[in-house]
């Protein structure tokens, strides 16, 4: 038997996301604690990888924060996460979109999945 | 110390009350059977002694069976003394301990610290910057070549004119015993008998760790 997973499945809880994957773009809603007060936080950008598996997978989102790139990991089960809106498809041919780090403005442009 | 025989299976990570990403080791900890009392008058010192982890018949040599059989256990892979055991709790009361009775995770209490002993991974030859931290020569200019990782000077010249006994040098490293002390237990699953234990622990995915508390 597989203990990991007991121990995995016993004290992370599981939610329920909407599919997402690289070159998407996500708004991710982030509860913040000050004090005792929980207020909610958005995150938009471009997810530009995936990673781990099981209940410990995270996934980076980018934005751009005026002129400047921002990359937020987040664990993808952490208990802060509100939830992840969907807000656009985008069409990349690769599971990890590093090469945007290096683009800017027009270039940085991902196309849109169609359906 | 009151201690137990354990099992490392691996990392993984929960979220705390607070909702913080903890790293933790994952560990199959008994069920332990006492096998046998040291004490005083006969051995000359005083000892519990615990055996974890079932082995097969055929690969027990017959004064291991003999030793098994006085307790009416399986034979087992690893056993290890513990000194100054004191009264545990067994089988949901807390009594000093008989040979045969079996010693479980429960001893534990979630958020006490724990000391985790293992052989650390071994490491093969090392150079001195892994095996003892030197720093190299950490100059890529002002006539250094090839020179990095190297130890540097073994000592004065015409006086001693010998290197000094257990001067630091490369050699094998790990595979050795490594303790961690003032760990966290996490959390206490009896039922499956796992300890989660804060932070990484010696040794390889599978290897025996000695868990004292």
């Amino acid at each position: 038997m597989d203990y990991l997973k007991v121990v995995e499945d016993k004290f992370v809880e599981k939610q329920e996301f909407v599919k997402f994957s690289s070159g998407d773009t996500v708004t991710v809603h982030y509860k913040i604690v000050e004090g005792t007060k929980e207020r909610i936080q958005q995150f938009r950008g471009v997810v530009i990888q995936r990673k781990g598996e099981g209940h410990t997978a995270t996934f980076t989102v980018r934005k751009m924060s005026g002129a400047y790139g921002v990359e937020r990991i987040f664990p993808l089960y952490s208990p802060f996460i509100d939830k992840v809106e969907v807000n656009k498809h985008g069409k990349v041919r690769r599971a990890r979109i590093y090469y945007l780090r290096g683009l800017t403005g027009k270039k940085a442009r991902i196309q849109e999945k169609r359906f | 110390m009151q201690g137990i025989i354990g099992k490392k299976l691996g990392m993984t990570s929960i979220f705390s009350a607070e909702g913080k990403n903890i790293p933790c080791t994952v560990v199959e900890a008994g069920p332990c059977v006492v096998t046998q009392i040291r004490t005083l008058e006969k051995d000359g010192y005083e000892a519990v002694q615990l055996a974890y982890d079932d082995k097969k018949e055929k690969h027990t040599t017959k004064p291991e069976a003999g030793h098994f059989a006085k307790t009416k256990t399986t034979p087992k892979k690893k056993i290890v003394e513990f000194r100054d055991f004191g009264q545990a709790k067994v089988n949901g009361e807390y009594k000093e301990v008989q040979p045969g009775d079996t010693i479980s995770v429960e001893i534990f209490i979630e958020g006490e610290w724990c000391d985790v002993s293992g052989k650390s991974k071994g490491k093969g030859f090392q150079g001195v910057v892994k095996r003892h931290g030197f720093s190299g020569v950490n100059d890529q200019t002002h006539g250094q070549h090839n020179r990095n990782r190297a130890p540097g000077s073994l000592g004065a010249s015409s006086y001693p004119s010998r290197v000094f006994k257990g001067m630091r040098m490369g050699g094998h490293d790990g595979d050795k015993t490594v303790k961690m002390i003032s760990l966290r237990v996490l959390k206490v699953i009896p039922e499956s008998n796992l300890l989660l234990i804060k932070g990484s622990v010696p040794g390889p995915k599978g290897s025996y760790l000695i868990i004292e508390r």
